[in-house]
């Protein structure tokens, strides 16, 4: 199965959904990732019972921290998927990425790159 | 445990307005337990303000720390060095941690990131709710272990009121007539009698009526 999704997406692999924590989705946004979206395990399939529906509160609760704080929780999803169903990885890499392509890139880098300028112009 | 939650963040963020660099302070103690102010917390509140003053084109730097408690002074004496540099300090605590900051840090802005709630428990995971009405003279062996100072919404101490139905205060459906509480479990007990004992008025001076209240153990006072 060769398939093509967006090259513009790097895979952070955790053991587990559930080990989804507010401080690295957070992190990752600070870090400059344009959106986020969490793969988890398909809704009752969880080895752990629980992780994927753990996962998903968690990702809810920092959708609406990111619109709390001007970021934005539409930059930040949630989908479930098991690890055999291939095509719809790339369908939704590519789905997520249009939904950021429309939101812009992450408006943190835009603030950076203005104050370099800023401060290149004062150098 | 003492129960407190996060303000929103545009008020933590106001308060803070004019600082370039702040140390926010969690507790391991009561608001990590409850969540709302311990290491995780004060990492994620210290993560949301950075992007959100970033996102304003007024970065913030931010320091943070989790102490063993607030509540005590030694504790906080190790937050000296990272105090020094700093704007401001935000305190993840109850109301008792901030006041103990402002007072040891008394040059420094000290500013509250909770709201403190209540004395209470969890009854499920995420939720928690008020037990304790700090009255200062308990009478819960003569309530079967239910406190009507807090759990009744007028703390009446001969209830119930007219105001309970099916076993739900008049306030609302969700909360339980802690009087009804209170009959069904002497009931069980098989001590019904004790209720009908006449009690003199609850002695109040033990409460707030003299002010804020002071607790003194001589045998552990050094020096």
């Amino acid at each position: 199965m060769r398939l093509q999704y967006s090259p513009n997406i790097r895979i952070v692999e955790m053991p587990c959904s559930g080990t989804i924590d507010h401080r690295v989705l957070l992190q990752a946004f600070e870090d400059g990732a344009d959106g986020v979206f969490v793969a988890g395990c398909m809704e009752g399939d969880c080895h752990f019972q629980k992780g994927n529906y753990r996962a998903k509160k968690r990702v809810n609760a920092v959708k609406k921290l990111l619109d709390e704080i001007g970021m934005g929780g539409e930059r930040l999803e949630m989908y479930n998927l098991s690890a055999a169903m291939g095509p719809r990885f790339a369908e939704i890499a590519n789905e997520m990425t249009e939904r950021i392509r429309r939101l812009g890139p992450n408006p943190l880098k835009k603030q950076s790159a203005e104050t370099t300028e800023k401060e290149g112009d004062v150098a | 445990m003492i129960i407190a939650q996060q303000k929103p963040i545009k008020d933590i963020a106001a308060m803070i307005a004019d600082c370039k660099k702040v140390l926010l302070v969690g507790c391991a103690g009561c608001v990590t337990v409850c969540l709302s102010g311990g290491e995780k917390e004060t990492e994620v509140l210290a993560s949301s303000l950075r992007i959100m003053r970033r996102l304003q084109g007024n970065p913030l730097e931010t320091v943070t720390y989790t102490a063993t408690r607030q509540c005590d002074p030694e504790y906080i004496e190790t937050l000296e060095n990272l105090v020094k540099d700093v704007d401001a300090v935000v305190s993840l605590a109850c109301g008792v941690g901030v006041q103990y900051l402002a007072e040891r840090f008394h040059d420094k802005w000290v500013v509250p990131a909770q709201n403190t709630m209540f004395v209470g428990g969890s009854t499920a995971h995420g939720v928690w709710e008020e037990r304790c009405g700090l009255c200062g003279d308990c009478i819960l062996h003569r309530t079967g272990g239910i406190c009507p100072i807090i759990r009744c919404s007028k703390s009446i101490l001969n209830g119930p009121c007219g105001g309970s139905q099916y076993g739900k205060c008049e306030i609302s459906k969700d909360v339980d007539c802690a009087w009804q509480l209170i009959y069904d479990r002497m009931k069980a007990l098989g001590k019904l009698d004790k209720l009908l004992e006449i009690q003199p008025p609850k002695d109040w001076s033990k409460s707030r009526d003299g002010g804020p209240r002071k607790a003194i153990r001589e045998d552990v006072m050094i020096g």
